[in-house]
């Protein structure tokens, strides 16, 4: 291969569109995972476990815990899995680590090539379609037991209200009325928020509620890690409503961690 | 067998470039300046539609004078090669430097193989990171590349702007006051009533991406304030 910086520039547009992942498939360097017929047993991936998004008032919280698994031992502490992936969206994955974060990066570069070609950002459906696409090409990964599922929440100007997208392994895309969640413990986040959550949330509400819910999955899912204040590892947490999109500071997530984890009994 | 006419290359070289010269004039000029926070672009725009000016990467921008659909053919391909090059390896290691030499081998390679050379003057702009100079480069519809500081005006007028920037020209104007120098010197080099701006700046702020554009209110009331 030679080096891109002797291809001069691309002007001859291989890939015509406003796709990145389609210039990236043109010039033969799209990411590629060569998969064996049968299934490998033994093959050990870190797995990335909780993440969750809620709807509120003025828009949508996204949040996961920070904890990677390799089977039964804890592969990373303090792996990010929530990410901005513009000014107006994020996205949070579940799954097998190294695919799932491959698929962020790729995601938000096509996010913003988009933006920057067409003079204009895709729509927030636009993105989760987008995002689908990227879930169903990994599909024959996804046979061989290496699954990713991200989780997508944004804010629609079009509608002034947040949404959130739930996917599944085969790129399945289903926008959910309150909440969604993905990974070992969404079982536990849902169930939690089932209850817990109101329409018509405060933004301090829903981070809150968010936090708890993570505290409810990490205490019955061994997968999923809880707020260690010990270590100072707490989750992420983005908030996004018109104003765009912003992480929630640690100070304000210690606090409600704190009070998440003394209601555990 | 009928032989062609002889034309030396000093011949070619000069009818191709007062081609694009010719092309180039009949647009409308931009001038870029450093200011407190940042860098500048402004340019005269009546349509409001068609950008002359956007963003390239974080902390780089382009803008582009003369034929709009061989500017706008050249600003894509530049994001394409910013954004591969940044997927490939890492977002620190896309350079103004190494984009507006991309396009400078581009342009050369045209200029003297293709039919008809480009009528096109491109800028691009890199805000410094970290306290390094910003970068602030000229290429010409031959190849030309010129690096430039404090300020930088391509188009059929850029003599004339860039003298006449040059001379009003101080360091760390506020963003407003550059903003109405860039305006004032457009009214003077131009003589002729001015309709509609586009501007956009590249500037330090909490953001990842560094360019903004300004919005058209904003500019309309600086450019009530000039005095006529």
């Amino acid at each position: 291969m030679t080096s891109p910086a002797d291809w001069g520039l691309p002007l001859g547009a291989p890939a015509p569109g406003a796709s990145f992942s389609d210039l990236l498939e043109s010039l033969g360097l799209s990411p590629r995972w060569e998969v064996p017929d049968s299934p490998v047993r033994d093959l050990r991936a870190p797995e990335a476990t909780t993440v969750l998004a809620s709807r509120y008032r003025d828009g949508v919280v996204i949040g996961g815990d920070r904890q990677a698994t390799e089977g039964h031992l804890i592969a990373h502490r303090r792996m990010r899995k929530v990410y901005p992936s513009d000014r107006m969206s994020a996205v949070a994955v579940a799954g097998t680590a190294g695919l799932a974060l491959e698929m962020v990066r790729l995601f938000c570069v096509e996010l913003e090539h988009y933006e920057k070609i067409e003079g204009a950002m895709l729509s927030l459906e636009g993105k989760a379609n987008f995002l689908s696409r990227l879930v169903r090409s990994q599909l024959p990964l996804a046979f061989q037991g290496l699954a990713v599922v991200p989780l997508f929440a944004g804010y629609d100007p079009g509608s002034e209200q947040g949404r959130v997208y739930t996917f599944d392994v085969v790129g399945g895309r289903y926008e959910e009325h309150d909440y969604g969640a993905a990974g070992s413990g969404a079982v536990q986040a849902r169930a939690f928020l089932r209850t817990a959550w109101e329409p018509g949330m405060s933004e301090a509400d829903a981070v809150e509620k968010v936090v708890a819910a993570l505290v409810a999955a990490a205490d019955v899912d061994v997968a999923t890690g809880g707020p260690d204040l010990r270590r100072g590892i707490l989750p992420n947490l983005a908030v996004i409503d018109a104003e765009g999109v912003r992480e929630v500071s640690e100070e304000d997530l210690e606090e409600v961690a704190r009070s998440s984890l003394g209601g555990i009994r | 067998m009928n032989p062609g006419f002889y034309v030396t290359p000093e011949q070619l070289v000069r009818d191709r470039a007062e081609f694009a010269r010719k092309g180039i004039a009949r647009g409308r000029s931009i001038v870029a300046m450093e200011y407190r926070k940042g860098i500048l672009m402004l340019a005269e725009n009546p349509g409001g539609a068609l950008h002359k000016i956007s963003e390239v990467y974080d902390r780089i921008a382009f803008a582009g004078v003369g034929r709009y659909n061989e500017f706008e053919t050249l600003r894509k391909a530049g994001i394409r090669q910013a954004d591969v090059m940044g997927y490939l390896y890492s977002r620190d290691d896309v350079t103004a430097l190494g984009l507006a030499t991309a396009f400078s081998q581009t342009l050369g390679v045209i200029f003297s193989h293709e039919t008809k050379p480009f009528e096109v003057e491109l800028l691009i702009c890199e805000l410094g990171r970290d306290g390094h100079p910003n970068h602030m480069l000229q290429i010409s519809y031959d190849g030309t590349l010129v690096d430039e500081r404090g300020v930088l005006a391509i188009g059929g007028k850029a003599d004339l702007l860039g003298g006449a920037l040059r001379e009003r020209f101080t360091e760390d104007l506020e963003l407003d006051a550059a903003i109405r120098l860039g305006m004032e010197v457009f009214a003077e080099t131009e003589n002729r009533p001015l309709d509609g701006w586009e501007a956009a700046v590249l500037e330090e702020g909490s953001a990842r991406r560094c360019f903004r554009r300004l919005a058209d209110a904003e500019l309309e009331s600086l450019s009530a304030q000039l005095s006529p």
